[in-house]
């Protein structure tokens, strides 16, 4: 057989049928599901007369709408509360497990799936959110789907799909020390733009990319779609297999190993050919933040706010003009020199241990600035537990973040946690939108470290600018 | 949904690149478990500044949105097309749009036609130039027309997108006309489930 890249290997083993002039028919494994995108698949599901064809196959949790409030507060948005009892009553009746707020299993979708061990290499995934590319640094070919698409997997578990087109993003050579999987993703993001990987299925590769963690990983493949890409993969390795290794949805003994053989095959063929390929040299990177509105607006921290007068396209000149009126900032403004009012450790990107133990880290033995508010909110139950076996959380108390439920939160602002307009953010998430995190609020994207650096400092800061 | 043929009206022009759909429509909609009544909260953000083109009155009533590159990335919300749909929009111009955006407007019957960016530049000269004028998205021909200028350009339509769109297919039904193909499939994959993985309240079962 011709060499295949590791996207047309899984894409191969998923087709059920390629019908003459249609679109091909792709097999899901794994059906992630969430209140906000679900209630009205499952209606249309009831005025079809259609059940659910694989509920072993599909698992639901509470994530984008939860407030973080301890657990004894209610829900106090009516309509809030109501979506997610739709989702309850949705998964109860049609047979789906679902982790509502407060079960030990709940978290933010793209957290759980792959600390459950559910999310495994191979696999097809699919969610009604577009950070669903987050599970392809387990080599799972996952992205995220509208809600006509969920009806439709619900009802087939299968979707019509075209065949994307592949990309090879290299990062080659060692990163560079303090510089995180948020630092690679923010370059590449604006090395390739907002629409650069539309079309394509991204699979990142290099050195600096195989020293990462699967928390790393995860992190990365989580912004393909900031670069337009549906989804990110990285090829299984032994980092891979012993991250999945003892987790709830893996087996055990010789049938684990078994599974493992399996796993190492998903990985691109060494003389595969990929359609594009982009590379960049790890040694070059720094930590980066975001300026202005959309996730491609990327500057280290180390460098001034861009001046508009300085692009030559008058389309680019004109939109950074716009960035830059929406986030108050004048051109040419030293980064480290702009206070800010909120930080938020979170979201599916950047809320997993590993990502509050570099935060806490920075924090120890500091305090936050007294201008700034900053919240940690860990991306799951299980998450927020073990952060409390390490002791995390009273790092993060003594040093005055709160220490919060778990979901999606100041990501997205659904719930109330939420800028208040003008209000200026250091967010581990991964969207910088106008009005993103609450309207008329200003978000710039950064690291766990930067992030943690910056609350204490009050302004944006680089971990080395905080004793240790 | 309901086959579509021609979309035909005013048009809008929203000279904005990257509009993402939290644009189109805001997370604070989202928490609705309805379909209907998402056209209030599109570009709620902008509406409140009267300068925003949707609050020109020459533009009321129009059908079809013209929009800057990359329209609709970001979020998979289909709630955006479905504020784009309930406000009035059937069609979308514009230069590139988001994935996941132009799958969901297939599914609901909203037509995107991408033009080049020259073009899309000269389709919205045209309106500035004459709000009132008829802009025509003819699905079956897929070509994008001003008739009173005698300007027309064609546009690309995947061939099953175009046959769904004519005809106002379901894709559920679609599919199902492969039932068989699925069933054996599912008879021969080795992907695990989760069976057995969670008890009946979603508690990890001790292995
Ligand atoms: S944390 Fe943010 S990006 Fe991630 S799933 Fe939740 S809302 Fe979406």
């Amino acid at each position: 057989m011709a060499a295949r890249t590791l996207y047309e290997k899984i894409w191969d083993e998923h087709l059920v049928a390629a019908p003459e002039g249609e679109s091909a028919i792709m097999y899901v494994d794994l059906h992630l599901v969430h209140e906000v995108t679900s209630p009205q698949a499952f209606d249309g599901l009831r005025l079809g007369g259609r059940g659910v064809r694989r509920p072993d196959r599909t698992l639901a949790t509470a994530d984008h709408n939860v407030p973080t409030d301890p657990l004894s507060v209610p829900v106090k948005d009516p309509v809030s509360r109501r979506q997610l009892e739709a989702l309850e009553e949705n998964c109860e009746e049609f047979g789906i497990t679902v982790f509502p707020r407060g079960h030990e299993n709940q978290g933010i979708v793209h957290v759980i799936g792959p600390e459950l061990g559910v999310t495994q290499p191979g696999m097809t995934i699919v969610c009604g959110d577009s950070h669903t590319s987050t599970h392809g640094a387990f080599a799972a070919l996952a992205f995220g789907i509208g809600t006509s698409e969920v009806e439709h997997v619900l009802a087939t578990q299968t979707l019509p799909q075209q065949r994307a087109k592949t990309m090879a993003v290299v990062v080659e050579g060692p990163a560079p020390e303090g510089v995180s999987a948020k630092d690679i993703v923010l370059a590449i993001v604006a090395t390739l733009g907002t629409g650069g990987g539309a079309g394509y299925v991204v699979e990142y590769r290099g050195q600096a990319i195989r020293d990462l963690s699967m928390e790393g990983r995860m992190t990365l493949c989580n912004m393909s779609i900031e670069a337009g890409a549906r989804a990110g993969l990285v090829a299984v390795d032994e980092t891979t297999i012993e991250y999945l290794r003892g987790r709830p949805g893996v087996a055990s003994g010789d049938e684990f190993e078994r599974a493992a053989a399996r796993w190492r095959e998903f990985v691109s063929d060494d003389d595969a050919v990929f359609d594009q390929t982009v590379t960049l040299d790890a040694a070059d990177l720094a930590p980066y933040i975001t300026w202005g509105t959309n996730p491609a607006q990327v500057v280290a921290l180390d460098g001034v706010v861009p001046d508009p007068a300085d692009f030559s396209d008058p389309d680019v000149a004109s939109t950074t003009q716009r960035s830059l009126t929406y986030m108050g900032l004048a051109p040419g403004t030293p980064i480290k020199e702009i206070p800010v009012d909120v930080v938020f450790i979170g979201s599916c990107t950047n809320s997993r241990i590993e990502d509050l133990r570099a935060a806490a880290g920075v924090a120890r033995g500091h305090h936050v600035a007294p201008t700034v508010r900053a919240l940690v909110v860990p991306g799951s139950h299980r998450v927020k537990r073990q952060a409390e076996e390490e002791g995390l959380d009273q790092v993060f108390l003594a040093a005055g973040f709160e220490w919060r439920e778990p979901g999606c939160s100041m990501c997205l602002g659904m719930n109330p946690d939420q800028l208040t307009p003008g209000q200026r953010s250091a967010s581990t998430s991964n969207r910088n939108f106008e009005g993103r995190q609450g309207r008329g609020g200003r978000t710039h994207l950064v690291s766990p470290v930067v992030a943690a650096a910056t609350a204490i400092l009050g302004r944006f800061a680089t971990s080395d600018e905080v004793s240790s | 949904m309901k086959a579509v043929r021609v979309i035909e009206g005013r048009a809008v022009p929203l000279e904005r690149a990257d509009v993402d759909t939290d644009q189109i429509i805001p997370s604070d909609w989202l928490k609705r478990v309805e379909r209907t009544g998402f056209g209030r909260g599109l570009f709620s953000e902008w509406r409140d500044d009267p300068s925003f083109v949707l609050n020109d009155a020459r533009y009321a009533g129009a059908t079809v949105l013209v929009a800057g590159p990359r329209f609709g990335t970001g979020s998979s919300r289909e709630h955006a097309v479905w504020a784009l749909m309930d406000y009035g929009f059937g069609a979308v111009i514009a230069p590139s749009f988001g994935d996941i955006f132009r799958n969901n407007s297939s599914k609901q019957g909203l037509v995107i036609a991408q033009l080049d960016a020259t073009d899309v530049e000269e389709l919205v000269a045209l309106i500035k130039d004459d709000p009132s004028r008829l802009v025509v998205v003819d699905v079956e021909r897929m070509q994008v027309e001003v008739p009173a200028s005698g300007w027309s350009r064609p546009f690309a339509l995947e061939a099953m997108t175009r046959e769904r769109l004519l005809n106002g297919w379901d894709d559920i039904g679609l599919t199902l006309r492969h039932e068989g193909e699925i069933t054996s499939y599912e008879t021969r994959t080795s992907a695990p489930t989760l069976e057995g993985i969670f008890d009946d309240a979603g508690h990890v079962v001790a292995h």
